[in-house]
């Protein structure tokens, strides 16, 4: 199973965990496997039409699903994903 | 004295106390302050301010902090030169550089957002600040973080110019270069400050440190004597100081310190690194991610959080916005410097380009005042023009050496009578 790590806001929703583990072979399938372990997480992640919402990055191995194919990005069983929220800086 | 009430999310609407917080935690928008505007007006006259320090802290009563400020003492109130030889350059009639290159202690716009957010690190209690950053930010931050006396851990993308590495760890923070670009060590620090319990200046501490990004515009309007300009161009990386340019405007019509129409606002991005621009000129709400390729490495942020709020204040406010090539940067660098005497970084060289190419567009008209926002200072990016300046003439001592050195020159020699 893939493992992904789950930033503070979401905590609540695993319990705590800081890191959990989901079965699927792509992000979306990842995120309903997620929503049926820990019930309203995917509703955080994405919009009610099934887009991840704006504020919200979602890595797998360190690149950013956009660069990706989003959703549909294929997920190995020893793939790391991360969520992120967006964060501001530079100049 | 707070006039701040609590952190608002942007997107929802969900209400929270005052806390080192900065994302919803029901939808992931970003927070933001809410200030008591009714407390606010009652202490923040023209007169007030002007009769305070000649610092950001003079606005103090629009910044989020409870008590004294602690840091940024002299940050702030920054020249806002008129430059009339730029102007005629770029063919326009009234023209202002806002010179945060000069601004103390790092020589950029950060020293603005660390003075509140390192402040307001302290009364939370923190003992450690940090950041993600391309350069200046974390110059900032390890300044001010010494000054604090705070330890300071500071993230940067491994390939920055020298002047802004040495130029962090000068102050003795634990300097960590990422192998990656900007948005990767972004990434990361959203997972570090997750684990670690710092202030992270742009990521936890975030709601307070870009309102201190405001005390930008409200200078612009305090030094053209209460007034606003018609025209802002202002350079966008993550996102942050242009949306609080136009919240500064907007909080000075709303309490009364001026009367103007707000001005229109321009973003500037480098063509390495556009993807504000790109949604801009497509007429989408959806920014879509790039990888940095730029000699503008302070702006080169593929991944821009709130890059929806600067098309939102573009929008709203009738302006526009441009990308410069890294030719077109070089250029403006150089003529910004050899026109008004300002030595800017290549970010600052993409709003001088983008001011140039808007003007040349018709977007902005020329007989209108423009302000032209400089945020950094080019003694930190020497690389970026290393190769587009005249190189010395080496001589030796004697007159007759510099003697044939103007005449292979061939510059015009300057009549005896003319001088004085």
């Amino acid at each position: 199973m893939a493992k992904i790590r789950i930033p503070t806001p979401l905590r609540k929703f695993t319990g705590g965990a800081e890191e959990v583990a989901a079965e699927g072979s792509t992000v979306s399938q990842i995120v309903a496997d997620m929503e049926s372990r820990y019930p309203g997480i995917k509703e955080r992640l994405c919009e009610p039409d099934g887009r991840v919402r704006r504020f919200v990055n979602i890595y797998v191995n360190g690149d950013d699903i956009r660069f990706l194919q989003n959703l549909d990005t294929t997920v190995g069983s020893n793939d790391e994903l991360s969520i992120v929220p967006a964060i501001a800086g530079g100049l | 004295m707070s006039t701040v009430i609590g952190l608002k999310c942007r997107e929802c609407g969900a209400d929270y106390p005052k806390v080192a917080a900065h994302v919803c935690e029901t939808c992931f928008g970003p927070l933001e302050v809410v200030y008591d505007y009714k407390a606010v007006v009652r202490s923040m006259t023209r007169e007030a301010i002007e009769s305070r320090p000649r610092n950001l802290w003079r606005y103090r009563e629009l910044l989020p902090i409870e008590g004294e400020p602690t840091v940024g003492l002299h940050s702030g109130f920054t020249p806002l030169v008129r430059a009339d030889r730029l102007a005629r350059a770029l063919g326009v009639r009234e023209l202002w550089v806002k010179d945060d290159s000069v601004n103390h202690p790092t020589f950029s716009y950060k020293d603005r957002v660390v003075s509140v957010s390192i402040s307001k690190a302290v009364e939370f209690g923190f003992d450690t600040v940090s950041c993600a950053s391309t350069g200046n930010l974390a110059n900032s931050v390890s300044a001010h973080a010494a000054r604090a006396g705070l330890a300071c851990y500071v993230f940067i993308p491994h390939d920055l110019e020298k002047g802004k590495v040495i130029g962090s760890a000068i102050y003795g923070p634990r300097v960590v270069a990422i192998q990656g670009n900007y948005d990767d060590v972004n990434r990361l620090c959203s997972e570090i400050a997750d684990k670690y319990s710092w202030a992270f200046v742009n990521v936890n501490i975030r709601p307070y440190y870009t309102e201190g990004a405001k005390t930008y515009g409200f200078e612009i309007a305090e030094q053209l004597g209460w007034h606003l300009p018609k025209h802002v161009v202002i350079p966008t990386a993550g996102g942050t100081i242009l949306p609080k340019v136009a919240k500064a405007f907007k909080e000075l019509r709303e309490i009364g310190l001026v009367s103007d129409p707000m001005p229109a606002i321009y973003s500037a991005q480098a063509a390495g690194c556009a993807p504000v621009i790109h949604a801009l000129h497509r007429g989408a709400d959806l920014i879509i991610p790039v990888k940095p390729a730029t000699i503008a490495k302070s702006i080169a942020i593929g991944n821009p959080a709130d890059g929806y709020y600067v098309l939102k204040a573009v929008r709203e406010t009738g302006g526009w916005g441009e990308a410069a090539t890294d030719a077109e940067i070089v250029d403006a660098i150089r003529l910004l410097a050899r026109t008004e005497g300002i030595f800017t970084e290549p970010a600052g060289g993409t709003t001088v380009a983008v001011t140039k190419k808007l003007v040349e567009q018709g977007r902005i008209p020329r007989n209108e005042s423009i302000v032209v926002c400089v945020t950094g200072n080019g003694y930190k990016t020497l690389e970026a023009v290393d190769g587009a300046v005249e190189q010395p003439f080496t001589i030796g001592s004697r007159l007759a050496d510099f003697d044939a050195l103007f005449a292979r020159l061939g510059d015009v020699p300057t009549p005896r009578a003319a001088i004085q």
